[in-house]
């Protein structure tokens, strides 16, 4: 940890991770407010509106949150990896900066008439409204995503004078197909979330005997739209995604899978703990041939181990991207069972009165966010130790001048600081939650505390 | 085409200033301005729907700059590590404290969050002052093309700089003041009653003073920076910028005597976008000076690649006519004084 290099990933982990919290929901959330104030739109029942406004509520404080820890994130990359900006700047300076110009403006312009607006624009202008936000919003992951392709899959670019790298095409970059793939695999993730968390506190509802009506529709919502993104997030996305580690980052599927030695017919490893020194998984519960299946397509086909590489290109945090991806898979795996069991449960007309189900919808919550932190893990750690792919390794992509000691004093500022948010965050929404979406059913003089400023 | 970038970046954070300038300048009055809970959420809807976008402007200055000038953002966000990192926890709070105040009501929540708007507010105009004032100043940039600037030495202006000196300190509480008289301008359109007189008698008032700095901060800044004199004597047309500023504060004054609260606000903008651009003319072509001038970062040398120059031109142009679509159209449908009585949807109950 003393190395100024640890440090300053830890920085950007820590902070990253933390924001993410924010856009996985408002990016899942943006699209089920679309579909709530559609509902409303076409049914013309005022109950979908009010369903909209409250989650509209939760939304703005999660976009907040989202916003304020967002800035962080663009200005490290000039603060804690200037070696990297100064290099690659010229490239996805480009997609950070349309970020801020096409998907923030709109966003952010639109989340205020959204929230502030409602009265002034009518039931069509406010529909809009909420599409804007979403249409930012979900611009605003593909632009990340696409600086964070470039990062595991550089396309597009030369190598001009003095290092410096710059941009050869614009289309590459834009339409890297790494980039692609990972944005569907990224946002179903965030559906997911949305998803998961609508499903949960509609069976909070349900459970508690409060809001009933309410309580249904988020079940309902929840559990269709997430079935959908759930099958989507295995296959095609995770699967294509999974194929292009292992095209084009070989070193990275093996450390994933845990896989050391090159076998033909390779076993894909459900549980087990790397032992990265004796270059063994111990004690393996394993499906035979079904790696070199899922990777290739035949049972028989050979996958590279990890001992076919030099080490100094294995990703340096071997046991940490193993779990990542194991606990990312595996729990992908549960939000298929526990959403395709709700839908068919909901089908049958039975999932309101299934209060195990609900109970498992509702203690479900905190899964979707492990499994999209897990997730980013696996991409990020699995990138290791490069910075861009084969082109810069991390240990150079440092501030020359930002010692550790500074590094560290900004980090423990950040820990302080997030966890008085994370505390406030979860206060806040879980008192959302408590008020409920009938505006009559609050307090006296609650509603018009919160207004103004949401 | 970096001048031009140059040009556009500037363009940018001009707009990052007049926008973000009055809602900070807002918050950094709010304790002031406004005593009771009824006003204080007056301040507080005058500048609810648009902060964020005005805060937009900021990240998407920041992106425009690190595409466009790569090596300026490397080195100048790493120089400016400890300053930038304490601007980023000012955001933080002061978003948090815009979006938290009004969701409970108690004798210990909305007080905690007012003050903490106000003083997040308050300290981050005197630290985007202090900026300012370190790029004019220079930096101890060396051959390496990085530096790294601690928060203060000896507060001179020697070689061994820090981020603060008496003269980026000065310059600092220029820019406070500016944007409390902005803010005030601002607030004092955008509200009724008592909020309303308070914040057009402090803007009144701050303004003497902002007259008297900027005078002192401009004379001072002839000798830090010989580049500004240079660039004026070479190009006299660039006197133009000074003279918006020049008209711009007297028109403040002159509105405010007439009461027209609008083109009082507009006169404090042309005051800043005066102020700013003086700025950036005097110190191109430098991007980042140095202390010793032959480290100087310029437009040429900060420069990104020319084809991502070229294709950023065409999109940029197209996402900022986009930009200003959606803010004409914002701040129309939020023209007008701010009313207290409502919901957060404008609905009514």
């Amino acid at each position: 940890m003393g190395q100024a290099v640890d440090v300053h990933r830890l920085h950007f982990a820590f902070t990253i991770t933390f924001h993410y919290i924010f856009p996985q929901l408002t990016m899942g959330l943006a699209l089920l407010l679309v579909y709530l104030k559609t509902k409303a739109l076409r049914t013309g029942d005022e109950h979908y509106n009010r369903a909209s406004r409250f989650w509209a509520r939760i939304f703005g404080i999660n976009f907040a949150l989202g916003v304020v820890t967002g800035i962080p994130m663009e200005f490290q990359f000039g603060t804690n990896w200037a070696a990297f900006s100064k290099a690659a700047g010229g490239v996805i300076g480009q997609t950070l900066a349309m970020e801020g110009v096409f998907s923030f403006f709109l966003e952010s312009s639109f989340l205020g008439l959204f929230l502030f607006g409602e009265k002034k624009l009518g039931r069509i202008g406010h529909w809009w409204a909420g599409f804007l936000v979403f249409l930012g919003s979900w611009l605003s992951g593909f632009f990340i995503v696409a600086t964070d392709a470039w990062m595991q899959h550089p396309v597009g670019y030369r190598l001009g004078a003095n290092g410096a790298i710059e941009l050869s095409s614009f289309w590459d970059l834009l339409l890297n197909k790494w980039a692609l793939w990972q944005y569907a695999h990224t946002m179903l993730g965030a559906v997911q979330t949305g998803c998961f968390v609508m499903a949960a506190v509609g069976a909070f509802y349900l459970l508690t005997e409060r809001d009933e009506a309410y309580g249904r529709t988020f079940v309902r919502a929840g559990v269709i739209v997430g079935t959908i993104a759930a099958l989507l997030q295995l296959f095609p996305t995770g699967d294509l995604q999974g194929k292009m580690v292992a095209d084009h980052q070989p070193p990275t599927l093996a450390a994933m899978e845990g896989l050391f030695e090159s076998q033909q017919g390779a076993p894909l490893a459900i549980l087990g703990q790397p032992d990265v020194q004796k270059r063994r998984l111990d004690n393996p519960l394993e499906v035979p041939n079904m790696l070199s299946f899922l990777t290739y397509r035949q049972w028989r086909a050979d996958v590279k181990g990890l001992s076919d590489f030099p080490q100094e290109e294995w990703p340096d945090q071997i046991p940490l991207l193993y779990y990542s991806y194991h606990v990312m898979v595996g729990l992908g795996t549960i939000f298929i069972a526990v959403m395709g069991l709700s839908a068919l449960l909901l089908w049958r007309g039975k999932l309101y009165d299934s209060r195990w189900m609900l109970w498992m919808l509702m203690l479900s919550v905190p899964l979707p966010y492990i499994a999209n932190t897990a997730g980013w893990m696996t991409a990020e750690l699995g990138r290791q130790p490069w910075l861009i792919y084969g082109l810069m390794r991390t240990v150079h992509g440092i501030s020359p001048r930002v010692v550790a000691g500074n590094a560290m004093f900004t980090l423990i500022g950040f820990m302080g600081l997030y966890t008085v948010l994370g505390i406030l965050w979860l206060f806040l929404v879980y008192r959302e939650i408590e008020l409920g979406p009938e505006p009559g059913t609050r307090p006296l003089g609650e509603d018009a505390a919160v207004l103004a400023a949401d | 085409m970096g001048t031009i970038w140059f040009c556009l970046v500037a363009i940018m954070i001009a707009m990052y200033v007049l926008l973000d300038g009055f809602d900070l300048g807002a918050g950094a009055i709010h304790l002031f301005v406004a005593k009771t809970d009824e006003e204080r959420r007056q301040v507080l809807a005058s500048i609810g729907p648009v902060w964020d976008g005005n805060e937009v402007w900021l990240i998407a200055a920041g992106g425009t700059l690190y595409f466009a000038f790569p090596a300026l953002y490397a080195s100048g966000f790493s120089g400016f590590y400890l300053p930038l990192m304490i601007v980023l926890w000012l955001l933080i709070l002061r978003g948090a404290s815009i979006e938290f105040r009004n969701h409970i009501k108690s004798a210990v929540w909305d007080p905690l969050w007012d003050f903490l708007f106000c003083a997040s507010s308050l300290l981050l105009a005197v630290f985007f002052g202090a900026a300012l004032g370190n790029v004019v100043r220079g930096v101890p940039l060396d051959d390496s093309g990085y530096f790294f600037e601690p928060l203060w030495t000896n507060f001179r202006l020697g070689d061994e700089t820090g981020i603060l000196d008496w003269y980026t300190i000065l310059v600092g509480v220029l820019a406070l003041l500016a944007l409390v008289m902005h803010g005030g301008l601002w607030v004092q359109m955008k509200t009724s009653g008592a909020v309303n007189l308070r914040a057009g008698r402090l803007a009144g008032r701050v303004w003497w003073v902002v007259v008297g700095l900027t005078a002192v901060v401009t004379a001072v800044t002839f000798r830090v920076q010989p580049q500004v004199m240079e660039n004026f004597t070479t190009w006299p047309w660039g006197l133009i910028f000074p003279l918006l500023a020049v008209a711009g504060i007297a028109g403040v004054l002159f509105e405010l005597r007439k009461g027209d609260e609008r083109k009082a606000f507009l006169a404090s903008c042309a005051y800043l976008a005066g102020m700013l651009t003086s700025v950036v003319f005097g110190v191109y072509p430098m991007v980042l000076p140095a202390r010793n001038p032959v480290y100087s970062m310029t437009v040429t040398t900060a420069k990104a690649g020319a084809y991502g120059l070229r294709v950023g031109l065409v999109w940029w142009v197209l996402g900022m006519m986009l930009a200003a679509g959606y803010f004409i159209y914002v701040y129309r449908s939020f023209a007008g004084k701010v009313v207290v009585d409502k919901d957060s949807h404008g609905y009514g109950d």
